[in-house]
């Protein structure tokens, strides 16, 4: 009974947390560093959608749910940019120190596999949370942005930052070569989020997709944002809460256990 | 004190591949200990699975009294580890990989920073704290890594590799630095091809072999079972033909060059008479430096004994 303990409880002590804040460091670090490549790109792309979808054809949209609907697709671009930030910064970044092979450098430290998990995670949800920022502040030139809820919208940017940041990690443990750093976020990623209500109301579907429509999590981040911001929403925003909570927490297990044995990363 | 305690460690990789057949091995705390062997005799392996890069299949391994399987952290501590390749990010700033190494140790910032300037410092990179590690030359890149598996002041080096690709000045100053830290108390473990650099730096030596230790002892004791050496005599003058050397064996290397097998049972007081009978001036003299690598050989090939070199 004590060694299955012992382990857990010494991971939270004063030396692993400074293990955890060098990754966190190390992470903000590394992508502040590229900041061409991790902070522009979402400024320019988002600034297009505010542009084509939001102004030019969205004038002829005319409103959903009595929104503006340049109004109604911020909430679900900003939550976009953040899931693909977070997702792209620890697949990425994780994926690269295995390339590179400085992932030895952590694991040769005794430093937990909890804090080198959560080291990567809030190093995503730092570069989640800018993005999600910036891409606000840029929705600003083109929108009058009100927030219905400020602890709804930053909890729901958090979760959403976090599950994916795990997710990422999930795929870089997995991940052999580059290639299948970017089949996730193309193949999957990419569809779920156009498929998760950023730029419409599921209302507008017919009834079966949008029924399939509730299989997807993105959705009830979207929704769940798009609530903290408007206050309106398709689904449930507890029933959201609840399903993201879920998730994230399966994902934990999942990492945990594969950074337990060590999969990808110790022969 | 034992620095590191292996036993019976094996390791069968996922595709079938023995890397270990249940090996022992002992380092006394203090020791600078070598690890021969030829490549894909388990040396990496063992290094490997010593500092948690590879899992192991079955047996125990302690450093400095810590199990791995129950005190990881602890035992981890306790280890600086030298890989054979460049493994730090490169585009990472010198500074900063020392520092971040050192926070994965749970040091504190402060110190992890003092730490940083002193290993740079002793390891000749302060200059270049700044540029990132892509930048560096090869030499310097050693040297960095020496430095960052330093920074947690660890009571056990592990090299590997050390100086592969390093020219010979570089070479000789990591030597020194070597024996200068072993003689501060640090454990060292270094594996090597250079034969000649276990010959200089090592007093333990295990040659490993197929994923078997064939011999563990004291680098003189091994070196005693040596029954021949090679001496090699610079002539004052030129000879023409081997002369007769009686009960040596030799033969000329060049004009001037004179290569002579000394068995163990012969004295170098004969040589030299036999030598003098000729009229053979000897200038200066050196051992051939490949007591260490013809053993090795003559092991590896025949898997047996040394005492049957």
């Amino acid at each position: 009974m004590s060694k299955s303990i012992t382990p857990k409880l010494s991971a939270f002590n004063r030396q692993s947390f400074v293990g955890f804040a060098t990754i966190v460091q190390r992470e903000v670090r590394r992508f502040c560093r590229i900041w061409v490549q991790t902070l522009v790109p979402p400024i320019i792309t988002m600034a297009l959608y505010f542009v084509i979808f939001g102004h030019l054809i969205g004038s002829r949209i005319g409103t959903i749910e009595g929104y503006p609907y340049m109004q109604y697709i911020v909430s679900g671009l900003v939550m976009m940019s953040v899931i693909t930030n977070s997702y792209a910064n620890v697949v990425t970044s994780f994926f690269s120190s295995k390339f590179q092979r400085n992932i030895e450098e952590m694991i040769v430290a005794p430093i937990p596999n909890i804090m080198i998990l959560l080291g990567f995670v809030v190093g995503g949800m730092t570069r989640g949370l800018l993005t999600g920022i910036i891409v606000m502040v840029v929705a600003l030139f083109f929108t009058h942005i009100q927030i219905h809820n400020v602890w709804i919208t930053l909890s729901i940017v958090l979760l959403a930052s976090m599950l994916f940041s795990i997710a990422g990690f999930v795929n870089a443990m997995y991940a052999k070569k580059f290639d299948d750093v970017s089949i996730v976020p193309t193949f999957v990623l990419t569809p779920l989020t156009y498929f998760g209500g950023v730029f419409y109301s599921i209302d507008m579907l017919p009834g079966f997709w949008q029924h399939a429509s509730l299989i997807n999590p993105i959705l009830y981040i979207v929704n769940a944002f798009r609530f903290g911001i408007l206050g309106i929403s398709d689904i449930n925003v507890g029933f959201a809460f609840g399903i993201i909570i879920l998730f994230s927490a399966g994902f934990f297990i999942f990492a945990m256990r594969l950074l337990n044995k060590g999969v990808g990363i110790r022969s | 004190m034992k620095a590191l305690e292996i036993r019976q460690l094996t390791k069968v990789y996922a595709g079938g591949h023995q890397a270990l057949n249940g090996i022992d091995l002992d380092v006394s705390e203090g020791e600078f200990f070598a690890l021969l062997g030829p490549n894909g005799a388990g040396k990496t392996t063992t290094i490997g699975i010593i500092t948690s890069l590879v899992n192991k299949t079955a047996g125990q391994v302690s450093v400095f009294g810590y199990d791995i399987d129950t005190q990881l952290e602890a035992a981890k501590s306790q280890i600086g580890l030298v890989p054979q390749e460049f493994n730090f990010n490169v585009f990472e700033k010198v500074m900063h990989i020392l520092i971040t190494q050192a926070g994965y140790y749970g040091i504190p910032a402060k110190l992890a920073n003092e730490r940083a300037e002193k290993y740079l410092k002793k390891l000749g990179l302060w200059d270049k704290r700044n540029v990132q590690a892509r930048e560096l030359s090869g030499g310097m890149k050693r040297r960095l890594m020496i430095a960052r598996a330093l920074v947690h002041e660890p009571k056990l080096l592990i090299l590997d590799e050390p100086t592969a690709g390093v020219d010979i000045e570089l070479r000789r100053s990591m030597w020194d630095f070597l024996r200068e830290i072993n003689a501060q108390g640090i454990t060292i473990i270094l594996t090597t091809h250079y034969l000649e650099e276990a010959e200089a730096l090592c007093r333990k030596i295990a040659i490993i072999n197929q994923g078997n230790i064939i011999t563990h002892e004291g680098m003189d004791s091994l070196l005693r079972k040596l029954h021949v050496e090679t001496f090699i005599l610079y002539l004052k003058n030129e000879l023409w033909e081997l002369p007769d050397l009686g009960e040596f064996n030799g033969y000329l290397e060049n004009k001037c060059t004179l290569a002579v097998d000394v068995q163990r049972d012969q004295s170098m007081n004969d040589l030299f008479a036999v030598l003098a009978q000729h009229n053979i001036e000897v200038q200066s003299m050196r051992n051939k430096a490949n007591r260490l690598e013809e053993m090795f050989i003559k092991m590896i090939a025949k898997g047996e004994e040394v005492d049957n070199v």
